[in-house]
């Protein structure tokens, strides 16, 4: 591998401008949540800081940054301290297989638009979300509460469910592409996107990154008619903060990850292709939200029900499906 | 380069498994583990073998450990137990342990290293290939395997 100053500099620059957009997006997906939420429910919602609240994120930070940053007594601290990273760093990470568009030529160099584009794409994210357990696990384990406790078991047993069923939905995918590559899987899809054909593995991977977000009606990890906040109960300031935005920037990775796997990524007619993820991205994110408006908490049962006894059969089922017609054509 | 990374990485392996057998609590036991088996990751990965390095981190770090530490969690064990001093007798296991690795790596020593063609980069098609076409009838026997205990694992959990 030989790498010149250009190709350093480019890779930095690209780091630097996800990490900006992605941070940006966040904030302002919360935003967006608390608006749309409350005109789902006939309320204001936040729109004083700034015109329409536009400068609340921003109003948001400066008050997480500003709390106390409280440690339990009874807490065993180094876990405790280093939890909210460890929940927010594999969401982050994902960022890197994801082609935000066309691949583009600048200073003689061909750049694609992700940061990397790994032979093993869709394993490294598959093994980013195995270990975003550890961040909700070791959170409520080490914060020494029983609420607490009761919700980091609930997540890690939730998690490790609802992997399984994502994982599966996504082989049709790997099938149809014949690469486990991000760029490829997109070119694959450059006549018809995949979800065409496999719509009963985008719904399964629809409801399952709903579970892996642990956002409603999946959220019995924080359940707080139950839990007070499940596993991020005893924790304040902006390490309460690493947790919630951790959540967003997976909501919006996961969303990234839909659209790649299923709606053709950036490609799309007439709009740039940088629009067209937008869009994409945008709407799997309002999609979210509007869950979250519209569906009531599950049960503990019927959460594990679905994941083992329907999605997880069905996804296998599906991949037979898929294999036997790939044969056949 | 890849040197440095190397030697960074093995050092984190090593330090990581030794605080793993060390530590007094189980969960701590566990992040240890874990963080040993990223580097182990890393070092599969800087081999040129990054299938291998994914599934290190998917299936050890991400549902071996995660099992282990659901496990530690539900059981809550509290405060550690006084472990008596060991006799003579218990580190039995740790010498010959001991033996076998000086062994192995006094006949890994004394034949001449061929060095690698650093970052050769298998691809996961050659890899697969190499897997189904070769070593076919080896992993139809282990998944036979796997599925037994499976099997065996339900029946035993039904049993009243």
């Amino acid at each position: 591998m030989t790498w010149d100053a250009i190709d350093i500099g480019l890779m930095l620059a690209k780091i630097a401008v996800l990490f900006f957009i992605i941070l940006t997006l966040a904030a302002y997906l919360v935003l967006a949540e608390r608006r749309i939420l409350a005109w789902m429910q006939d309320r204001k919602g936040p729109n004083r800081v700034g015109p329409q609240g536009m400068l609340q994120p921003l109003a948001d930070l400066i008050k997480m940054l500003t709390k106390e940053d409280l440690i339990p007594a009874a807490a065993d601290r180094v876990l405790f301290a280093v939890a909210p990273a460890m929940a927010s760093i594999p969401a982050i990470l994902t960022f890197a297989i994801i082609p935000l568009a066309a691949p583009e030529t600048i200073f003689g160099h061909r750049v694609s638009m992700q940061v990397t584009d790994l032979d093993v794409g869709i394993l490294f994210f598959l093994a980013l979300s195995a270990i975003a357990v550890y961040g909700v696990a070791l959170g409520g384990w080490a914060s020494n509460s029983k609420y607490a406790l009761l919700g980091s078991i609930r997540g890690l047993s939730q998690l490790i469910s609802y992997e399984l069923s994502m994982g599966l939905s996504i082989v049709p995918v790997v099938m149809l592409a014949k690469s486990l590559r991000m760029s490829d899987i997109v070119n694959a899809q450059a006549e018809m996107p995949f979800i065409v054909y496999q719509p009963l593995a985008f719904v399964i991977f629809l409801v399952s990154i709903l579970a892996e977000c642990r956002r409603i009606p999946f959220d019995l990890p924080e359940a707080e008619g139950e839990l007070v906040a499940g596993f991020h109960t005893e924790y304040s300031g902006m390490r309460f903060g690493l947790f919630f935005v951790g959540e967003y920037i997976n909501i919006i990775g996961l969303g990234a990850l839909a659209s790649l796997f299923f709606l053709g990524g950036w490609r799309g007619p007439l709009l740039p292709p940088i629009v067209w993820f937008f869009v994409k991205v945008t709407a799997f994110s309002f999609f979210f939200i509007w869950v979250r408006g519209t569906l009531p908490r599950l049960r503990y049962d019927q959460l594990m029900h679905l994941g083992w006894k329907f999605l997880t059969p069905l996804a296998l089922v599906n991949i037979l499906v898929t294999g036997w017609w790939l044969s056949l054509r | 380069m890849e040197t440095i990374v190397f030697y960074i990485l093995a050092a984190v392996t090593l330090v990581g498994t030794v605080l793993a057998i060390t530590a007094r609590q189980g969960v701590h036991a566990i992040v240890y583990l874990v963080t040993s088996f990223f580097a182990l990751a890393l070092i599969f990965y800087l081999l040129g073998a990054p299938m291998v390095a994914s599934f290190e981190v998917i299936i050890y770090a991400g549902a071996i450990m995660v099992l282990f530490l659901f496990v530690i969690m539900m059981l809550d064990l509290g405060k550690p137990e006084k472990i008596q001093t060991p006799k003579l007798y218990d580190w039995c296991p740790a010498i010959l342990l001991l033996v076998v690795i000086t062994g192995s790596m006094g006949v890994l020593a004394s034949r001449a290293a061929t060095p690698l063609n650093a970052f050769a980069g298998i691809s996961v098609q050659e890899f697969s290939f190499t897997l189904f076409k070769r070593y076919g009838a080896a992993i139809e026997i282990i998944s036979m395997q796997l599925l037994f205990a499976l099997v065996g694992a339900l029946y035993l959990g039904r049993r009243r």
